[in-house]
C-alpha cells in the first residue's frame, strides 16, 4: 500500500543543516527497510506557475494555486503494509524534518 | 412470543459484535460486515417468531450474515472486483495472540483507531460493537440522522481506503491503544451519567448500560489490564448511585443528600470486588492508572454510611495521587471538595479560586465555588457564582438543583 507523506511548512526559514542530516538518515532507513518509493523537497510556493488548459487554450498564471501560510514543502511516497506502519514512519519523518506531516493513502490501483 | 422477543434481544446483545467482527475478518470490509449483520438480525426478527428460536442463535446469525455478505459481493463483483481486492488485502491472517485473540477485540481497536476523530470513534464503536442503530446514536449525541450516517460512512471509507489494520496492536503499542479505547467507553458512560445538553433526559441509563456492557467485554478480553478493571469498577460504583441521583421532582441530588439505601448493593459489591483486586495488584507492585484511582475514590464513598462517616483523608490521599498522574485543574477542583470536608470551606475556597484562569468556562467550577461561599455565609458572592453555574450548565436536573439552591440563599 502506498502513502503520500506531505511535509507541511508553517514556519519561516528553510531546513537547517541538522534537519537535513536527520532527513538524510531517515531516507536511508526508508531505503534499507524497503519503504522507499520516492521523495523530494520543493522550492518556495512563489516559484510556482499554474496552468489551466481545460478550455483548450492554456491559461498561465503566476504563483501557487492557493495562497496560504501553510504550504507543501516536500513529500515522501512510501510503501507500508497498513496505516499503523505508515503513521509510525510519518512520526519519524516529522521528527527528522521538524515539520508536520500529513499521511494520505493512494487510491488502490 | 415474549420468549422469542427475549431471545432476539439476548442474541443482539451477545452476538452482534461477534457477527460483525467475524465477517469483517472474513471479508475485510466493515461496511459489508455491518450491512450483512443488520440483514441477518432483520431476518431473525421475521423468521424466529414463526420458525422458533434456533438451538444455536449465534451460529444461525453468523451463517445467515455470511450468506448475505456473499450475495452482496456477487452482486457487486459484476460491477468490478473492488471487494475481492479488499478481501485479499486483509487475507494474511494476523498472528494468533492466545488469550486475547478474539475478533471482537480487533473490531474495538479498529473502531477506536487514533486516526479517527474522537466523536467518530464513539459513533463507530456504538454502531459496530454495541449494535446501536444510526438513529439511536444520532439521538444520543443530538445530531441529525443524516449527519451521523455520513460520519459513520466516511469513517468506514477511511478505514478501508487508508487501510486501518484489523488487528490487536503490538505489545509495544497496546497500553496506549487500550487507553484510547477506554477513553471512548468513558465518554459514552459520561454522556449517559450526566447528559450534557438541555434537550435530553438528564440521566440516560441506556447509554450508561451500553458503556458498562462494552467495558465488561473489554475487561473480559483483556483480563490483565488494570485500567480496564478500574474503569469497569468506576462505572459500576457510579451507576450504583443512579437510583438516588435525581429526585422525584427532577432535580439532581448531591452526594451528601442522597438516600444511600436506594443505592444498588449488587453493583457496589461487584465494584468493590474489582477495586480489591486492583489494590492487591498495587500491593504487588502494579502502578494504578487514573481509572483505578477514581474507582478507589468511589469505593471509599460507597463504603460510607453518610458524609460524616466518609474517610475524607483517604479520599484526599487518592486525589493527591491522581494529581501527580494528571495535574489538571479539574482534578484540583475535585480535590478541593475533599479539602472542604477535612480543613473547612475557607481553605478549599482559596484552592478553588486559584483555578479561575483555567476553569472560568467550566460550570462545576462555579457550582463548587457557590457551595463553598454558601457554607461560609457569603450569600451575595454565592448567588453570583450560582448564576454563573446555571448559565453554563446544560443538564436539566443540575440546572433545577442549582436554581433551588440559589433561591434558598438568605
Amino acid at each position: 500500500m502506498r502513502y503520500l507523506l506531505s511535509v507541511i511548512h508553517d514556519q519561516a526559514g528553510l531546513a537547517t543543516p541538522d534537519e537535513h542530516a536527520a532527513i538524510d538518515a531517515f531516507n536511508e532507513r526508508l531505503q534499507a527497510e524497503g519503504n522507499w518509493v520516492f521523495a523530494g523537497g520543493l522550492a518556495a510556493p512563489g516559484t510556482a506557475t499554474v496552468v489551466d488548459n481545460r478550455g483548450g487554450e492554456a491559461m498561465v498564471t503566476d504563483g501557487p494555486f492557493l495562497e496560504s501560510k501553510e504550504y507543501l514543502a516536500g513529500f515522501w511516497v512510501i510503501e507500508a503494509p497498513d496505516l499503523d506502519a505508515a503513521l509510525k514512519l510519518a512520526a519519524e519523518g516529522s521528527r527528522a524534518c521538524n515539520r508536520k506531516v500529513e499521511v494520505r493513502p493512494f487510491l488502490d490501483a | 412470543m415474549a420468549d422469542v422477543r427475549a431471545a432476539l434481544t439476548r442474541a443482539h446483545h451477545e452476538e452482534w459484535a461477534r457477527v460483525v467482527a467475524a465477517l469483517t475478518r472474513r471479508f475485510g470490509d466493515l461496511d459489508i460486515a455491518e450491512e450483512a449483520a443488520a440483514e441477518a438480525f432483520a431476518t431473525a426478527v421475521r423468521r424466529w417468531p414463526a420458525d422458533g428460536v434456533p438451538p444455536n442463535p449465534g451460529a444461525w446469525l453468523t451463517t445467515t450474515a455470511n450468506r448475505k455478505a456473499i450475495d452482496r459481493i456477487r452482486r457487486e463483483s459484476k460491477r468490478g472486483d473492488k471487494h475481492q481486492e479488499a478481501q485479499m488485502a486483509y487475507g494474511h491472517e494476523p498472528e494468533p495472540l492466545g488469550a486475547i485473540d478474539d475478533d471482537r477485540l480487533r473490531l474495538i481497536f479498529t473502531c477506536c483507531h487514533p486516526a479517527l476523530a474522537v466523536q467518530t470513534r464513539v459513533a463507530l464503536t456504538l454502531r459496530m460493537v454495541a449494535g446501536l442503530t444510526v438513529p439511536e446514536i444520532a439521538r444520543a449525541f443530538l445530531v441529525r440522522e443524516t449527519a451521523m450516517e455520513q460520519r459513520i460512512t466516511r469513517a468506514k471509507a477511511k478505514i478501508s481506503a487508508a487501510r486501518v489494520p484489523y488487528r490487536v496492536p503490538s505489545a509495544e503499542d497496546l497500553p496506549e491503544r487500550v487507553s484510547g479505547v477506554l477513553a471512548v467507553l468513558f465518554l459514552v458512560f459520561n454522556e449517559g451519567y450526566l447528559a450534557s445538553g438541555p434537550g435530553t433526559d438528564p440521566l440516560r441509563p441506556g447509554l450508561t448500560a451500553e458503556a458498562i456492557r462494552l467495558t465488561r467485554l473489554v475487561r473480559a478480553l483483556l483480563p490483565d489490564d488494570g485500567e480496564a478493571a478500574g474503569l469497569l469498577a468506576l462505572m459500576l460504583l457510579t451507576e450504583a448511585r443512579r437510583p438516588a441521583r435525581v429526585s422525584s421532582g427532577g432535580e439532581l441530588v448531591p452526594l451528601a443528600e442522597q438516600d444511600r439505601a436506594a443505592w444498588d448493593a449488587a453493583l457496589i459489591a461487584e465494584g468493590h470486588r474489582l477495586v480489591r483486586e486492583r489494590l492487591a495488584a498495587a500491593a504487588a507492585g502494579a502502578v494504578p492508572g487514573r481509572y483505578q484511582i477514581l474507582a478507589a475514590i468511589n469505593a471509599v464513598h460507597t463504603s460510607a454510611r453518610d458524609m460524616r462517616d466518609t474517610d475524607w483523608s483517604q479520599i484526599l490521599a487518592l486525589y493527591d495521587r491522581l494529581a501527580r498522574l494528571d495535574p489538571s485543574p479539574i482534578i484540583a477542583l475535585n480535590r478541593a471538595v475533599a479539602v472542604a470536608e477535612l480543613d473547612g470551606p475557607d481553605v478549599a475556597l482559596a484552592a478553588v479560586d486559584r483555578l479561575e484562569g483555567e476553569l472560568a468556562g467550566y460550570h462545576p467550577y462555579h457550582a463548587t465555588r457557590a457551595d463553598l461561599l454558601r457554607r461560609l455565609g457569603r450569600s451575595e458572592q454565592s448567588r453570583a457564582a450560582y448564576d454563573k453555574a446555571i448559565e453554563l450548565a446544560g443538564n436539566t436536573a443540575e440546572t433545577a438543583y442549582l436554581t433551588r439552591r440559589r433561591d434558598q440563599l438568605a
